[in-house]
């Protein structure tokens, strides 16, 4: 069995006030990421993913839920005080290394921010550490007096993770970390993330919609449609046998070198509204085989087989 | 890796050289260089100018009245005979200063006042209304009434032109906040566990300080305008202490007789805020990092 989880989420929810309504981006969502575990977390643009990892690392208010961090409760009760104590325990490594790195900010500056916020670091500790940072993510020691812009995407993003490792954190929220990197680019940045796992023995939560970068860095995966979580289950069971209807179409919809094989039907229509929410499974109206329970009863996030969990009602043991 | 392989070589001379990055680029910039030739002649001038003259700005002689330029009077002399490089040179103190102490005072109240109003949006409606107020007025009427109000004497211009200027200083430090408050390099601050202070100063302040400077130079160069027009309007620093408003303002009765008096004292409000305006574009071509300029 695996080792008793670092981060424990139960039944998350996050409302946005949008037009006098309200939208629900985040819908009861719950999953645990283990000691040195990566977790996947997939869906398309508005499933709520990204609001999911803000939500973690304190970018957003939950609005209800609990979040457990290091053992330590994390709701919207215990507040701001409660999050400052793991804050160091805890990274986001952005989507966009352009636009989070401040182009005024030389290099060993964004790195040592982290440190510099903390505080207790003399002058030369500090400066090692960038520069012992620097190494860890692939760039050259000296480098660190150059602005951003002096440096491609694929070397801002490591600076983005060198920052992100500075506090010396164990779990790291990757939202979306190489979306905006070609296909080089994001193989090497995957690597880098494996090897420091390997190396730091980090959890991350890496969120993304491309289902062949999760595919190769994640242990678990977990598919996130509508602001719910509607399957999860180890790397290899998830790809080989998805279970649930929404899975099985986004894999079939992951371009092939040869489409020969039969393939599930790929889903047409869109993401339904979070504002005027229907009730049922909050995928029926796209599902080839919704039928009359879809329509009226949202399907909970139950285990279908060992460590394979679906929201499902077409996986219900017949009553 | 090969995109790490790319800044391997010789990585000390560009350290080196990129130290020097923005003072190469304006010393590249033509109008930059122009405006800065421009700007500390003027300068000098009034510095040490006075020093050379020898001659007293004050000192009147009703024999030499109105005598055109020559070698005794090189810009000529005035209706009390007095001479009027000497009064450009000493009045370059009085409007440079005038200018400098605007663009300062109107440039830290309007920054504080601007990262207060985009920063924290609860104080936004209140403070910008205030502004919007101040800016309904024209800025020199403005400036004719708290100049009217404080007395004639060159700090309440000061006073008078800041508070007529600072609106736009704020607005300006307001609408980069806006934009600034909105990067996800704020957002990876605060996930770094940095607190407002922190992010004001490392963030948001080096981030709208370009758009800044740059209108501070052309509110430099405004507020000299402005001192001479309200000297023309008799309410700027009162003579018999030149400015070069003032000397502008008591030659104008006689522009047609002796127009040495207005084109000396002119030509010098011209070129000073000529100046400050290049200055103002070449540094807003070389602040920003990611504008690529061509020389």
């Amino acid at each position: 069995m695996r080792e008793a989880p670092i981060v424990i989420v139960r039944d998350l929810v996050k409302t946005f006030a949008a037009r006098g309504a309200s939208l629900r981006a985040v819908d009861g969502v719950s999953f645990d990421v283990g000691q040195g575990e990566t977790l996947g977390l997939v869906g398309e643009s508005g499933s709520g993913k990204s609001t999911t990892g803000r939500i973690l690392v304190g970018l957003e208010a939950a609005t209800s839920g609990s979040i457990r961090l290091f053992d330590q409760e994390i709701s919207p009760a215990s507040g701001k005080a409660a999050l400052r104590a793991v804050r160091r325990r805890l990274q986001f490594v952005f989507q966009d290394p352009q636009n989070s790195l401040n182009p005024r900010m030389r290099a060993q500056d964004a790195i040592a921010e982290p440190l510099d916020v903390a505080g207790g670091l003399s002058r030369a500790a500090r400066n090692d550490r960038v520069r012992e940072l620097l190494e860890m993510v692939g760039l050259p020691r000296s480098c660190g007096d150059r602005f951003p812009h002096e440096f491609s995407g694929g070397q801002r993003q490591r600076i983005g993770i060198a920052r992100a490792l500075a506090l010396k954190p164990e779990f790291i929220v990757c939202d979306e970390p190489v979306s905006s990197l070609d296909v080089s680019m994001q193989a090497q940045i995957v690597n880098l993330l494996l090897d420091l796992q390997e190396r730091l023995g980090l959890s991350y939560l890496f969120i993304a919609h491309d289902l062949a970068v999760v595919r190769s860095i994640s242990a678990r995966v977990a598919v996130m449609y509508a602001g719910s979580i509607v399957e999860i289950a180890p790397r290899h069971e998830l790809y080989t046998s998805p279970r649930h209807p929404y899975t099985q179409a986004l894999l079939a919809a992951i371009p092939r070198v040869k489409p020969n094989k039969a393939r599930a039907a790929v889903v047409t229509g869109e993401l339904p509204s979070q504002i005027d929410t229907v009730p049922g499974c909050t995928f029926h109206p796209r599902c080839p085989f919704a039928f009359e329970r879809c329509r009226a009863e949202k399907p909970k996030l139950r285990e279908i087989a060992p460590s394979h969990l679906a929201a499902c009602h077409l996986h219900d043991v017949p009553a | 890796m090969t995109d790490v392989g790319l800044v391997a070589p010789s990585t000390q001379i560009l350290a080196e050289r990129r130290r020097f990055r923005v003072l190469r680029k304006l010393a590249a910039h033509r109008s930059f260089k122009i405006g800065l030739v421009l700007v500390t002649v003027l300068a000098l001038c009034a510095i040490i100018g006075p020093m050379l003259t020898g001659t007293d700005p004050t000192a009147m002689s009703i024999r030499y009245r109105f005598k055109p330029p020559s070698a005794r009077f090189p810009f000529g002399s005035d209706q009390y005979g007095r001479d009027i490089l000497t009064r450009v040179l000493y009045g370059g103190r009085l409007s440079l200063g005038i200018g400098f102490s605007v663009a300062l005072l109107s440039g830290v109240f309007g920054a504080m006042i601007g990262i207060l109003a985009g920063y924290f949006r609860a104080l936004d409606p209140y403070v910008m209304r205030l502004m919007d107020a101040l800016m309904a007025f024209p800025a020199i009427l403005l400036a004719i009434g708290i100049g009217a109000a404080l007395g004639a004497q060159a700090s309440s211009i000061v006073v008078a032109l800041s508070v007529a200027y600072v609106p736009r200083t704020a607005r300006i430090v307001r609408a980069s906040v806006l934009v600034i408050r909105e990067m996800e390099y704020l957002q990876a601050a605060r996930v770094s566990g940095a607190g407002d202070a922190h992010i004001i100063v490392k963030h948001v302040l080096p981030n709208c300080l370009g758009p800044l400077i740059v209108q501070l130079t052309f509110i430099f160069a405004y507020a000299i305008l402005a001192e001479a027009t309200l000297s023309f309007l008799g309410i700027g620093p009162p003579p018999p202490a030149p400015s070069w408003g003032n000397i502008i303002a008591e030659g104008r009765d006689y522009s047609v007789e002796a127009w040495w008096v207005m084109l000396f004292p002119g030509l010098a409000v011209s070129l000073a805020a000529l100046g400050m305006n290049l200055l103002g574009d070449g540094l807003r071509d070389v602040l920003d990092p990611r504008l690529k300029i061509e020389t």
